[in-house]
């Protein structure tokens, strides 16, 4: 079958209520509709989450791991945005 | 008076779902954006999450007021991080009140016109570099003690938004606690400038968690919402816990001459609350109540041509896109 007029969707499972919704996988499905129900047959057959999101792939923008340094730089040379960062007297260290 | 078949259709439809909602949240279920939810709860999430915002954001006021005046290079990065963490606190908060179904722009409206408050701690002045520190020590300290039990609230966003907040307010305590620790390590002028400002800051921070419970009047239904997890007193009694050795540590005293261990309670006895200032500031008469809105109305007016050139480039492009 050929999947040409299938679109690539990103599949989101809500694993409890009150978790966020995790990246579990991606499929091809003609619409959003269908790729819900894919979803569900493919990543939630043992009560995996409680809700499933489908985004279209094509929608999703994202960083790539080689940009890092220029994306996210600097960082490292940060420390003081860190709690322990801050030397505390012994009684209240664990503030 | 008769109720159509289909209003009372309607109204045990609605006893139902009700139900069902408070069943869930006695489960110790969250509840998430899309689930039914009685229109009153949906509101006081509304006012509490969003005045909980505004407070992120108006709290970048008296701690900006010193980023030029900061006493080193070393400070001033560490406070530009701070400011810069809670303008992200805000945006996480807004974004939790938006998924209850209103808008940024209605949000911030009512912060302008007074409809919507904010924390009254940040209506009060930051007069001397030592406030940087009583703030970050005691103002974040008792925000941190408040937004601890906050992870724990029945609406599903809001405590994921508190959980991402509790992980990046770790470092503002401590550095604000560093700052008075260094200060009371220093002369005679440093140490009274430290404790100056922890006589200032000490009673507004304990105002800060709000009426005493038997005068709260949003309190009652909060709790059986779990939208509040503890009562105003008891989070205020954590607080001073904390604090006492905290102060005593460094050398610093607070300003309650009531303050003392109770051995039958297990905790510390402090003195009254001054009611009168605190439903004062409330209203208004704070030292920097009108400053703090102004300039903030300010700020968002100069800033209105970004959002407009922002509009004007996204439909040049999407006309570009469909030409
Ligand atoms: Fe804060
Ligand atoms: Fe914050
Ligand atoms: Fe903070």
């Amino acid at each position: 079958m050929s999947q040409s007029n299938m679109k690539l969707y990103e599949v989101f499972v809500r694993g409890r209520r009150g978790l966020d919704h995790k990246h579990v996988g991606s499929l091809h499905a003609e619409d959003a509709e269908q790729a819900l129900e894919y979803a569900r047959d493919v990543y939630t057959r043992r009560g995996e989450g409680i809700s499933i999101w489908v985004v279209n792939s094509s929608d999703i923008c994202a960083s790539q791991e080689s940009d890092c340094d220029s994306f996210y730089d600097p960082l490292d040379d940060k420390p003081y945005r860190h709690a322990t960062h801050y030397q505390l007297p012994d009684k209240v260290n664990n503030m | 008076m008769s109720l159509s078949t289909n209003e009372m259709n309607r109204s045990a439809d609605e006893k139902t779902l009700e139900a069902e909602f408070q069943r869930r949240i006695d489960n110790e279920e969250k509840i998430e954006p899309k689930d039914w939810m009685p229109q009153a709860y949906r509101k006081n999430l509304i006012r509490q999450i969003s005045q909980h915002a505004h407070s992120e954001v108006i709290g970048m006021q008296p701690e900006g007021n010193w980023i030029t005046r900061a006493p080193s290079l070393h400070r001033k990065a560490v406070l530009l991080a701070k400011v810069q963490d809670e303008a992200g606190h805000g945006l996480y908060l807004y974004s939790a009140a938006e998924t209850l179904g209103i808008s940024r722009e209605e949000l911030i409206d009512a912060l302008h016109t007074g409809a919507a408050k904010y924390a009254s701690i940040f209506n009060y002045p930051s007069l001397s570099w030592a406030d940087m520190g009583a703030i970050g020590w005691l103002v974040d300290g008792a925000a941190i003690v408040n937004q601890v039990s906050l992870q724990r609230t029945s609406y599903g966003p809001y405590a994921r938004g508190m959980v991402r907040i509790c992980k990046e307010e770790s470092f503002h305590q401590r550095q604000g606690y560093h700052i008075l620790m260094t200060l009371m390590e220093g002369d005679e002028r440093q140490r009274k400038m430290a404790q100056d400002s922890v006589n200032r800051f000490w009673w507004p921070s304990l105002m800060m968690f709000g009426p005493h419970d038997s005068d709260s009047q949003h309190s009652g239904q909060s709790m059986t919402w779990k939208i509040k997890r503890q009562s105003n007193d008891e989070l205020r009694q954590k607080f001073v816990d904390q604090s006492v050795e905290q102060a005593e540590a460094i050398g610093l005293t607070l300003p309650d001459p009531d303050l003392r261990w109770n051995e039958d309670r297990g905790h510390y006895d402090f003195g009254e609350i001054d009611w009168e200032e605190f439903y004062s500031v409330i209203a208004g008469n704070g030292h920097c109540n009108r400053d703090r809105v102004a300039h903030h109305r300010r700020a968002h007016d100069e800033g209105a041509w970004v959002r407009e050139a922002l509009d004007a480039y996204e439909s040049k492009r999407s006309a570009a896109r469909t030409a």
